[in-house]
């Protein structure tokens, strides 16, 4: 395909952040510009309807199956059999034909323009997906969203705006499992909006599996009603630089917010994790529980904001980050940034980085184990307080599963 | 089966063993006993391999091989087990994950076939059983939200699982309830036989009324200061461990 027939973008013409910017200090995004993209709309989806996804879904469980090929919603792909009547999950382009009304109250009403990558997102995407569960409703099963990126011959820039809208009294779940197609340098650049109704009950899974000559950036804005609870779930295993941005807005009392984290990285693989919780009225609570393992030459980032504004008394706001170093080569930034000015609030947070504990190892190495299933062993345990937060059996283990293939060590599964 | 020749060790640049010498034969059962802090653990720990115990010198041969040089998975391969004062949780591991590799590992090692999982399952259930344990456990983490009874009760387990030759108890008794101790010492006479040995360290006496030792020793200063019989025990629980110490000096002055 000759490139003087596809639009090419130079990421030049946006205000990317550099390292002089706080929040992306340790992050330098100067790979991800040396190449012009080719947006993935334009270079369609024909050619992969043959292609053999079953492979990059989780399995043993029923989902609802969508899937976005460079961003792109490939209908003939999904199967949404079965989704009782009301509910809708479909692409925004098709959402916006059907349900402007519905749209417009709700699309770029939460998330705001914090630089370039939004930027890019909000002026080139045209796609995307929406899940709306209208008032009462719950999903009965998963929706499991497969976002496959990148190509064998362009390097291509995937640009998903993404909008789950659950109203007042609805419980949905969702797992969005990106992956990649081996080929060239691709950068996938998403924004997720999440409106939770209140009382509404909504699980985020996110697992980044992508290539590891690719570049990732996602930024999730949830805003949150009275007693609603919002689950995000973050697994990054793939990408050569990844950042995530995960916010939430408590804008009303007795909401409950979750963010579980798990990250790995080798060789000379990047992952910034960026969270922002915003207390803005009494009687909430949330807790963030993240932990990495690096190895290699990788280097992990992790800063969690925690924002009690005046108003949010009796706010209980937890944080924990812990990060194992695999390697001595292996480096971990890791900020809490606690922004307090209500008075009556419970606030903790800590941060803890190290090696696999030694006298654990020679515990199990005791029993005639040797130290690579040992070490496995470990790295195992030091996950399982996350692993074990996802609330969908057959996932969990299959989570366990990518830990250890991502990290090329023997797996240590139970059965 | 065992012989520790004028041992040495360090922890972290300070001798804490300072010349050990001790023989222990298969069918015997040990006891060592001794103030606190004054290198049971360390013993036990450096017999089982622990990296971050040096020794500087002496001997240690286990059935005639020189051990000193040999990782930890081997000498357990090889037939040594140690049940640690202080038992580690591992979350995300079952207890059945943990059996069956170790089980598996010492077998292989040994040129015996893997256990099916059927005769995984009957060896547990017959071990289980001789301490009366819940067969639920099998399928929570090792160690993960165990009692402190519990936890010493798992260290017996995977000890009549594994069938060592040479049995290091670190303190199995502390901790434990009148019937617990009991359950664990029937389980530890279950295994005890004239092909295998222990060597058990304890604060009580109460221990050695279930599980009699043929020797008990005296450990102080990183030294076996005195050795003696069963009686030892006894005499130690009445008059404490300064009259020893006081002889000793006494020889020490001769
Ligand atoms: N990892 C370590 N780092 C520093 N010092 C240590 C370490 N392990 C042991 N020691 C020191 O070595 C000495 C002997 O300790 P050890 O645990 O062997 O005693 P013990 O006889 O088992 O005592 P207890 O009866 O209290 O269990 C103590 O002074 C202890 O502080
Ligand atoms: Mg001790």
């Amino acid at each position: 395909m000759g490139n003087d027939l596809l639009n090419m973008i130079e990421l030049r013409d946006f205000n990317l952040p550099t390292t002089k910017n706080e929040d992306w200090k340790y992050t330098n995004v100067a790979p991800i510009m040396k190449n012009n993209y080719v947006l993935g709309a334009s270079l369609g989806y024909e050619n992969h309807l043959s292609t053999v996804l079953h492979d990059f879904f989780f399995q043993d469980f029923d989902y609802y199956k969508v899937v976005f090929i460079n961003g792109i919603f490939a209908g003939e792909l999904s199967d949404l059999t079965g989704l009782e009547s009301g509910i809708i999950v479909d692409s925004l382009s098709n959402f916006q034909k059907n349900n402007s009304e519905l749209l417009s109250r709700h699309l770029n009403k939460y998330s705001t323009i914090d630089n370039g990558f939004n930027e890019i997102n909000n002026s080139l995407s045209s796609n995307g997906l929406v899940v709306f569960v209208p008032k009462g409703k719950v999903v009965d099963k998963p929706i499991q969203v497969l976002y496959l990126n990148g190509d064998k011959t362009e390097n291509v820039l995937s640009v998903p705006k993404n909008l789950i809208i659950a109203e007042e009294n609805a419980q949905v779940s969702i797992i969005a499992n990106y992956h990649g197609i081996e080929g060239k340098e691709y950068l996938t650049n998403i924004v997720t909006e999440v409106y939770a109704g209140k009382n509404s009950i909504v699980d985020l899974y996110k697992i980044q599996s992508e290539e590891e000559n690719s570049y990732h950036i996602e930024k999730v804005q949830a805003y949150q009603e009275a007693n609603s609870l919002f689950n995000h779930y973050n697994f990054t295993f793939g990408g050569s630089i990844t950042r995530n941005d995960i916010n939430t807005c408590l804008n009303d009392e007795n909401i409950e917010s979750h963010f579980y984290g798990l990250y790995l990285a080798h060789k000379k693989q990047h992952v910034d994790n960026h969270t922002y919780v915003d207390h803005a009225k009494p009687n909430c609570m949330s807790n963030e529980l993240y932990k990495g393992i690096l190895d290699g030459e990788s280097r992990g980032v992790f800063n969690g904001k925690i924002m009690v504004r005046r108003d949010a008394q009796k706010t209980n706001a937890y944080q924990s980050n812990k990060a194992v170093l695999l390697s001595k080569s292996a480096v971990i930034d890791t900020k809490p940034q606690l922004e307090i000015f209500a008075d009556d609030v419970k606030c903790s947070h800590g941060a803890a980085v190290g090696q696999l504990d030694e006298n654990s190892e020679f515990y199990i190495k005791s029993r005639g184990i040797p130290q690579d299933i040992a070490k496995s062993m470990l790295i195992r345990a030091f996950a399982a307080d996350v692993i074990e937060k996802i609330k969908i059996d057959e996932l969990r283990e299959q989570i366990n599963h990518l830990v250890f293939e991502h990290l090329n060590r023997v797996e240590v599964k139970n059965n | 089966m065992l012989v520790i020749k004028n041992l040495k060790a360090n922890v972290e640049g300070k001798e804490i063993l300072k010349g050990i010498n001790l023989e222990i034969k298969a069918g015997e059962v040990h006891a060592i006993m001794g103030p606190n802090g004054s290198g049971k653990s360390t013993l036990a720990n450096v017999l089982a391999g622990h990296g971050g115990y040096e020794v500087t010198d002496g001997e240690i041969y286990f059935e005639g091989k020189e051990l000193v040089e040999l990782a930890p998975e081997d000498r357990a391969r090889e037939g040594i087990f140690l049940a640690f004062q202080y038992p580690i949780e591992i979350p995300g591991i079952s207890n059945a994950t943990f059996l069956k590799t170790a089980l598996n590992e010492v077998r292989k090692y040994n040129g015996k076939p893997e256990a099916t999982p059927k005769e995984f399952m009957e060896l547990l259930r017959e071990k289980s059983g001789v301490l009366g344990m819940d067969p639920q456990f099998i399928s929570r983490s090792v160690n993960v939200g165990f009692s402190g009874g519990e936890k010493k009760r798992n260290e017996i387990l995977q000890m009549l699982m594994l069938q060592p030759k040479l049995a290091l108890l670190d303190e199995t008794d502390s901790g434990l309830d009148i019937d617990a101790l009991k359950i664990v010492s029937s389980g530890v006479n279950v295994f005890k036989n004239n092909d295998n040995a222990v060597l058990l360290v304890t604060h009580y006496q109460r221990l050695l009324d279930y599980i009699v030792p043929d020797y008990v020793h005296v450990l102080s200063k990183g030294r076996i200061i005195k050795s003696g019989g069963k009686e030892l025990a006894l005499e130690l629980e009445e008059k404490g461990y300064d009259w020893i110490k006081n002889d000793e000096l006494i020889e020490e002055n001769v």
